[in-house]
């Protein structure tokens, strides 16, 4: 499910997949993108795909939202390693 | 997933998660530099520059069903994460034929919506079902 990616110098980056939900070209200006920050995503709507790099048993790993379909998940956030969750 | 490297995910079970966890976090620890990922769902707090705790339950059609997002000083309930889970896994299997009332747990009575309940929920479900 998750491919193991190689522990570079460099600290692995991922990010949204697929279409932005807005597709329009981003503006530079700063107010546009708190704007479009701001959108909340909805209930009974697709969760946006994306790919980011996970430490997972003992693994570095690039874990893709799709890949889990067919199962439940749970996303969750949190500010920050070594707070609480 | 939170903006930590990876390398941070690591050090923070090493040295303080599988002092808590017995065999380590049994999930991927997601990594979110720049909070790409959190702006999308509507949880990155660009001022401070890190994740609220926002949690998402995604069924397997990739369907986002419930969220909660609190701000960092308060935590989560595992428990009525788990429990509405539990609650939309009813729902899918019943194929949208049941739905749980408040205060369901697993075990307790499912309604079943259509014409018959209208007006009489009241017969099936008491207020006091809500609190325990």
């Amino acid at each position: 499910m998750a491919k193991k990616i190689k522990a570079g110098c460099a600290r692995p980056t991922g990010g949204p997949v697929g279409e932005s939900v807005e597709s329009a070209p981003k503006e530079e200006t700063t107010v546009a993108t708190k704007k479009e920050v701001g959108s909340m995503i909805k209930v009974g709507r697709k969760a946006p795909d994306f790919e980011a790099p996970a430490y997972f048993e003992g693994d570095f790993v690039s874990v893709k939202l799709s890949d889990y379909l067919g199962k439940w998940v749970v996303l969750c956030f949190y500010p920050g390693d070594f707070t609480f969750v | 997933m939170s903006v930590d490297s990876v390398f941070v995910h690591k050090m923070w079970v090493d040295h303080e998660l599988s002092k808590m966890v017995k065999g380590g976090i049994p999930f991927p620890m997601l990594s979110d530099a720049g909070g790409k990922v959190g702006a999308v769902y509507g949880i990155y707090d660009e001022d401070a520059g890190v994740e609220t705790r926002g949690r998402f339950i995604i069924d397997p059609d990739g369907v986002v069903q419930g969220f909660e997002v609190l701000t960092p000083p308060v935590g989560r309930n595992v428990n009525e994460s788990i429990r509405q889970i539990q609650a939309f896994q009813v729902v899918r299997d019943s194929e949208g034929t049941e739905a749980t009332p408040s205060g369901w747990r697993p075990g307790k009575k499912t309604l079943k919506p259509g014409p018959d309940l209208v007006g009489n929920v009241w017969k099936e479900w008491k207020t006091e079902m809500a609190f325990d």
